[in-house]
């Protein structure tokens, strides 16, 4: 350990067509579970706004998936559905729902009641009242949401690796195993630098879509 | 059904010596405990100064998006050559694999979210509230500790129990770099193909998780002064990056 260089670019650059696998992987599996964690997420949401009632139990169920350590869930999927992408994802989803959900209501109910009241005056009838109006000011709330999910879905897509998916996760724990750290600085730092850079390219998407919106300072968690 | 009942008779089979659930719940709470109060120690009082001051908003900033940033796998196991190389160079630790590395990473990991949201929550304490207790001529050290951090508390303790939840979770995956924990049964299980080894330890880490939730909740609920309690407790969120 003392006399071996600690990070050693010859075999970064002897294994680029892997970790362009292991990259494109990782992409590919955070965007799936983005994809459909935003599908149940809107319809989840909707239910909620429509009924208050079963709010509550909704974000009860979500925040337990929430609370449950991803590898306990893999392990609990394991048996059920074996080492798959289907496992992972279903993981992956799982705790998107949570996080995407409460930032969809919360940036629908934050919408200007005088605007709303607006709108229906000028005769927007209810689907209109939403795509057009209620939508377009709740972005900036959403899109935040979409951005920490993503970043924590990133981080997590790493875990997947023990069920052997992983994307650069597969790295960390070949590192691990081999003992081999340079695997494990390439795989950590993969992954940081894949939530940064998806992160910068949803603060532009931002930007884009909502240019009304200022920028204002994010709250803690 | 046969699963569920080759479940419990797991259960009871497997509670008692070294590797028995008792011992690794014991195992799994000891080292979340010590990196949560580590972290607690470090955290807390930079968080206050800082945001008391109103210095290092950035810093908070970017500390909470690193913070999501970086994988806790990645950091853990990162720790692992960390404390192998502490262990053979210093006589600070007696071994690099197993409680070491896991509470090095469990520590890092637990950090910024408990410095962001007391750097926020003592930052959001009402500039007027702090004016009054300095013309009523308390020290400025008294209005952190007995003005703002009261005030603060409930998003303090919030930052506290999402990261005890982390942590809880987290500390499973100690079991990869040589620790015991629950994470033991999983990762065996994976290693042995033992379904009921594998799906007993996530029933554990899942209890525990859920039961670290919902015991914090209740210590906010107590530890909360009564006056701010009803005031603050609903604007505390921390999913929303609003």
């Amino acid at each position: 350990m003392i006399g071996a260089p600690f990070f050693r670019w010859d075999w970064v650059f002897d294994h680029l067509d892997l970790i362009w696998d292991k990259v494109a992987e990782h992409l590919v599996l955070t965007g799936i579970a983005l994809g459909v964690g935003l599908a149940i997420s809107v319809a989840l949401a909707l239910v909620g706004l429509r009924f208050p009632r079963l709010y509550p139990p909704i974000t009860w169920v979500t925040g337990v998936l929430y609370t449950i350590p991803s590898l306990a869930l893999f392990a609990f999927l394991v048996p059920i559905t074996g080492f798959t992408t289907l496992t992972a994802e279903i993981g992956l989803v799982s705790y998107t729902l949570l996080i995407l959900i409460r930032n969809i209501v919360a940036g629908i109910q934050g919408v200007d009641p005088a605007v709303r009241e607006a709108a229906v005056g000028m005769g927007y009838a209810p689907r209109r009242l939403f795509l057009e109006i209620e939508l377009p000011l709740a972005l900036p709330v959403i899109l935040a949401g979409i951005r920490i999910a993503a970043v924590t879905t990133i981080g997590l897509v790493t875990i997947t690796a023990l069920i052997g998916k992983g994307g650069v996760g597969f790295f960390i724990l070949d590192g691990l195993v081999r003992f081999f750290d340079t695997e494990i600085v390439l795989g950590t730092a993969l992954s940081v630098i894949l939530a940064v850079v998806v992160d910068l390219s949803l603060v532009l998407a931002q930007r884009l879509l909502t240019p009304w919106a200022s920028r204002r300072t994010p709250v803690a968690g | 059904m046969d699963f569920f009942v080759d479940l419990i008779q797991w259960f009871g089979d497997n509670w008692s010596g070294d590797t028995g659930w008792v011992a690794r719940t014991w195992e799994h709470l000891w080292i979340s405990g010590v990196a949560v109060v580590a972290a607690m120690v470090v955290a807390i009082p930079l968080g206050a100064w800082l945001g008391h001051t109103g210095r290092g908003g950035l810093i908070a900033v970017s500390v909470v998006n690193i913070g999501r940033a970086l994988p806790s796998f990645g950091i853990l196991a990162l720790a692992l050559p960390l404390t192998i190389w502490l262990a053979r160079t210093t006589p600070l630790i007696d071994s690099g694999i197993g409680f070491a590395p896991t509470v090095v990473a469990l520590f890092l990991l637990a950090l910024p979210p408990i410095f962001t949201n007391t750097y926020a929550g003592v930052r959001g304490v009402d500039a007027d509230i702090v004016e009054a207790a300095r013309g009523m001529g308390i020290g400025e050290r008294k209005i952190i500790t007995e003005v703002e951090m009261p005030i603060a508390s409930p998003v303090i303790l919030t930052g506290i129990r999402v990261t005890a939840v982390q942590v809880v979770a987290t500390a499973t995956l100690g079991a990869l770099v040589g620790f015991g924990g629950y994470g033991r049964f999983i990762v065996d299980g994976i290693a042995t193909q033992d379904r009921l080894e594998l799906v007993g330890g996530a029933v554990l880490v899942a209890l525990l998780s859920i039961l670290t939730e919902v015991g914090f909740s209740a210590l906010e609920r107590v530890v909360v002064p009564a006056g701010i309690r009803r005031r603050r407790r609903s604007d505390v969120d921390p999913f929303l990056a609003t």
